[in-house]
């Protein structure tokens, strides 16, 4: 035990002399202050903590943690952190990206990241543009969308990061809020905590370029009604009085809506009850579909299941193998198969 | 039959009856057939006996590649020829003595090549009318009289191994299998060669199976008795030893070499292999290789991509461990950013490229050097990376290994280009003793006090490796630009050159390190030189040595390094009245001596997916020495 493991950090030890760059009022901000803030709740030491990043605004998070960092190249930042990872199991390895870097160029990586389940958090800053190159949009972005590269709107279909992310298989699936602050660091604890790898879709303002994107979900008078917060083992309820709720209906039972408590015949009892260790993930997918104005946002874990994790076998196998043939003797092999000396 | 089932286990020194056996001093083979026919393994048997009994050799597999291209047709022909020797062999001959062909399209495919009077060796119960008809022919070749400059041998290969086998229970196509160790046999007779060690690779191989193993050792012992009783071979051949260094000898081929040459680097060097990568032809074997060696606690990573590939790899680097990845062109082409990424970061990285025929996906199985612009030129920015070549199959261990101290000690990426020849020709190789090589010596930084990541060694200007774990030295790297003292991102117009310069001169001053150019043949210099890089060694050196031994004042000098260059090749360059590079390319070190040095060199360009042939460089050796 080392000096820097008893003594218990705080959020200022996590903060370093580089002045932060983001445009002022950008939500990275409050996403780094939550992130600097749980970090040392984990109880690892600061040397123990690698963040790596690809290219764009979300991306420069690296510079100001007082960890060890790695700024690569767009997209490939689930890359170069599971080789961190496999090298040295031991640190705590952290991916923070973005809509464009993570889903558009980095894509591929991201979801062979997910299916291996490699133990690397994700943290992927949602803000539906690109922000560093200025205004273009991202494929998160919504349909219609006017931008500087698509004047008469987009005709792209964008990607849900949360179904992408249960697509691929994701042990741990979650979505928090910028200016959610202690939402955001329960989230991050649990993704830091859980086996393998954690994907946490956070909804960023970038009040730049896209400015209000969340509003609608986010503003006060409206997020009672706006945002389902889930968590395992409870009743989908929101709204002021948690009145509201999902029931399944349709002809199938496979059909969700939203019901009041009390309005014909509705009880409690109708709501669908959360279950984010569901292994098919289906009820996971299911809400990661739902998208206001039909239905409210759902905010918190989706999915949280265990399955062998990719860094624990790989390097499980290494032992195996070791015990099974014994430690590799080289000069042994060099000199294995057909050989002859020659006097 | 009891006779076949049941043979005395062939000795060279048996007595050959009637047989005349002559000496000779060489021999080039070729084994050729149907992809489905194992002429590969043929080959391999042949050439590794064939190297126990002393012989200098060298290897040229050459396949398809289409994996199982439909039976009998031309472009599913798949061959190997083997140079063996009683003296110094540096290539896989030009021309074969021996032709094998297993059935017409090998004849077809095959026949240009053979030395005008050659053993021509023919499975002739493969020459039925649909055969013929799918080589391409409108006459049966064994019947036209088209033959008859070759001394040609037809044996019913065939019906030989199902009369031997029969008693197996084995399947029809159990039986066609063993084919190719009959015809190994009868080889193994031709040449004077023991069965054993044979014999021990079907027991080891084919453990699980014993009837197949039982019908491989069979057929393989029918093949060498029947060319001891038919009358069809009247002179049986004997090939002594070659004058080698004394030592323990095993063959090896290119990508073996390469993925051993990394093992033992990380041994010697005591941090950790890991190699990432995604298949390609023909670099796919390294990743096998390496992914064999769990027990030595090498990490291999089959990444979704290539760029993931390097992507890992460069984090692994990050992370403190000997870091490397492997690919062809295209590879190589989708991994150039992040290589970019590794020169700004200062990351150990070595990239062994082993080169096939291009552009885009070009000749896959084929062999060219065209990927020396993409190695010394290919990435944005001043971008300068470390560029090795391996020679010959063997040399490819010890330039990986070379590759791995550099990357090392200089904090760079490297890369090691070898290409489809080297990779699957093989050779004899003395088994080094791991003592005997030079240690590796590496440091991580622990020392916080005055701590800056882009501290650099004055002497080398490789920066500290502080790696992730290590307490007090928390920082963070990147692609952006650095200030040299604290790498702190800096945009500052002045910062930004010195950084330039400084990564240029730390890649330059790898010259200081390395060996110089040697000269074989006029040391002093002379009228010709003649100045190769990569796998086109074997050619040029037997080129030269030909030409030497005629009377010619022709030199050779091999570059082994060709970022930096070694010191003295431009002194060394200037010897010479002229100076040929044979390239399998265009001419792309050619034209960087003219850039570098303004130097008139003469280029020697053959693009056709195969090695040089020695009398290809003797021909324009001789037309610039006016002869
Ligand atoms: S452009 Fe948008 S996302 Fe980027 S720093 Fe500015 S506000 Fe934040």
């Amino acid at each position: 035990m080392t000096t820097q493991e008893t003594v218990k950090l705080t959020r200022k030890d996590f903060q370093t002399d580089q002045e932060v760059r983001w445009c002022p009022g950008c939500g990275d901000y409050a996403i780094l202050a939550s992130v600097q803030r749980a970090l040392p709740n984990l109880g690892v030491p600061r040397e123990k903590i690698v963040f790596v990043s690809g290219i764009g605004c979300s991306s420069r998070f690296p510079y100001y943690m007082e960890t060890y960092g790695f700024h690569s190249i767009h997209g490939r930042a689930p890359a170069i952190a599971t080789g961190i990872k496999l090298a040295n199991p031991d640190l705590s390895v952290w991916v923070a990206t973005g809509d464009g870097d993570a889903l558009s160029i980095g894509g591929n990586h991201l979801i062979h990241a997910l299916r291996r389940n490699i133990g690397i958090k994700i943290v992927l800053f949602n803000n539906r543009i690109y922000g560093l190159t200025k205004g273009q949009y991202s494929p998160t972005s919504e349909q219609g969308k006017k931008t500087k590269s698509t004047p008469f709107g987009s005709v792209d279909h964008p990607f849900n990061p949360i179904s992408v992310a249960l697509g691929a298989e994701a042990t741990f699936v979650a979505r928090s809020i910028d200016v959610e602050p202690k939402h955001l660091g329960q989230v991050l604890e649990r993704a830091a905590a859980h086996q393998g790898s954690a994907f946490v879709e956070v909804y960023q303002n970038c009040n730049v370029f896209n400015d209000g994107a969340f509003e609608s979900i986010t503003g006060k008078d409206v997020k009672a009604d706006q945002q389902l917060h889930i968590e395992h083992g409870m009743p989908l309820l929101f709204g002021k009085d948690k009145k509201r709720g999902i029931r399944l209906g349709g002809v199938q039972g496979l059909t969700p809506e939203v019901v009041e408590l009390g309005v014909n015949g509705v009880t409690e009892k109708d709501i669908l009850v959360f279950d984010a260790h569901e292994q098919s993930g289906a009820m996971a997918f299911l809400l990661s579909r739902f998208q206001p104005p039909e239905f409210p946002v759902p905010i918190g874990v989706f999915r949280d299941v265990k399955r062998d994790v990719y860094e624990q076998e790989a390097h499980q196998q290494i032992e195996r193998v070791k015990k099974q043939f014994g430690e590799g003797d080289i000069q042994a092999l060099l000199e294995s198969g057909e050989t002859w000396s020659i006097e | 039959m009891t006779q076949a089932h049941n043979p005395p286990v062939a000795d060279p020194s048996h007595k050959h009856s009637s047989k005349h056996r002559t000496d000779v001093e060489s021999a080039v083979i070729r084994f050729s057939g149907d992809s489905g026919d194992g002429m590969q393994l043929t080959g391999t048997q042949f050439s590794n006996t064939s190297a126990t009994l002393g012989n200098d050799l060298a290897t040229f597999p050459d396949f398809p590649a289409e994996i199982r291209a439909p039976a009998g047709t031309t472009f599913g022909v798949s061959g190997f020829q083997v140079n063996l020797a009683a003296r110094d062999v540096y290539t896989p001959g030009d021309e074969p003595d021996v032709l094998v062909a297993m059935n017409p399209a090998a004849l077809k495919v095959n026949l240009p090549d053979l030395k005008m009077g050659g053993l021509l060796i023919i499975n002739r119960d493969a020459f039925t009318k649909a055969n013929i008809e799918r080589a391409g022919y409108d006459h049966n070749p064994l019947e036209d009289g088209s033959l008859a400059r070759y001394r040609l041998v037809t044996v019913d290969v065939t019906t030989q191994v199902e009369t031997a086998l029969r008693d197996l229970g084995l399947s029809f196509k159990e039986v066609a299998r063993a084919k190719n160790f009959w015809t190994l046999g009868l080889i193994y007779y031709l040449y004077s060669r023991p069965l054993e060690p044979t014999l021990r690779y079907i027991e080891s191989k084919f453990s699980a199976k014993p009837v197949i193993a039982e019908g491989n050792r069979i057929a393989l012992k029918a093949g060498y008795l029947y060319g001891e009783n038919a009358e069809i071979i009247e002179e049986v051949y004997q090939i002594g030893p070659a004058k080698l260094a004394p030592g323990l000898y095993r063959t090896i081929n290119g990508n073996q070499a390469a993925a051993w040459g990394a093992l033992v680097a990380a041994k010697k060097s005591g941090v950790p292999l890991f190699y990432g990568s995604y298949p390609i032809t023909p670099a796919s074997d390294i990743l096998h290789e390496l992914s064999h060696f769990k027990s030595f606690g090498v990490s291999t990573f089959q990444a979704e991509d290539e760029i993931a590939a390097i992507g890992a790899t460069i984090g692994a680097a990050f992370a403190g461990q000997l870091a490397i990845t492997g690919s062809s062109g295209p590879g190589i082409a989708l991994k150039s950013e992040a290589i970019g990424l590794a020169v700004g970061v200062e990351l150990p990285l070595v990239i062994i490229n082993v080169q096939r025929g291009g552009p885009s996906t070009g000749l896959p199985t084929k062999t060219e050097q065209a990927d020396l612009y993409q190695a010394l030129f290919g990435r944005n920015g001043e971008c300068p990376v470390a560029v090795i070549a391996a020679a010959t199959p063997s040399d490819c261990f010890q330039m990986t290994f070379e590759a791995c101290r550099i990357a090392l000690k200089y904090m760079t990426p490297i890369f090691v280009l070898t290409d489809g020849y080297l990779a699957n020709g093989s050779e004899p190789w003395m088994i080094p003793k791991l003592e005997s090589l030079p240690a590796i010596p590496t440091k991580f930084w622990t020392e916080k006090n005055g701590f800056q990541p882009f501290m650099r060694d004055p002497k080398t200007l490789a920066r500290v490796w502080a790696v992730p774990g290590t307490p007090g030295l928390e920082h963070r790297i990147g692609g952006l630009e650095k200030d040299f003292n604290s790498g702190h991102i800096s945009y500052d117009p002045e910062n930004h050159e010195r950084m330039i310069h400084v990564r240029q001169d730390k890649i330059d001053n790898i010259a200081q390190d390395i060996p110089d150019l040697d000269v074989f043949g006029a040391e002093k210099g002379g009228k010709l030189l003649v100045l190769s890089w990569g796998s086109t060694f074997g050619s040029v050196r037997q080129a030269v040595q030909t030409a030497r031994a005629q009377g010619l004042d022709v030199s050779h000098a091999q570059l082994r390094y060709l970022n930096p260059l070694p010191k003295n090749t431009e002194e060394v360059l200037r010897r010479f009245d002229k100076v040929l590079v044979p390239e399998l390319n265009l001419g792309q070190l050619a034209f960087y001596l003219r850039g570098k040095f303004l130097l008139p060199v003469i280029g020697l360009n053959k693009i056709q997916g195969k090695p040089f042939r020695v009398d290809e460089i003797l021909d324009r050796i001789n037309q610039l020495l006016g002869k």
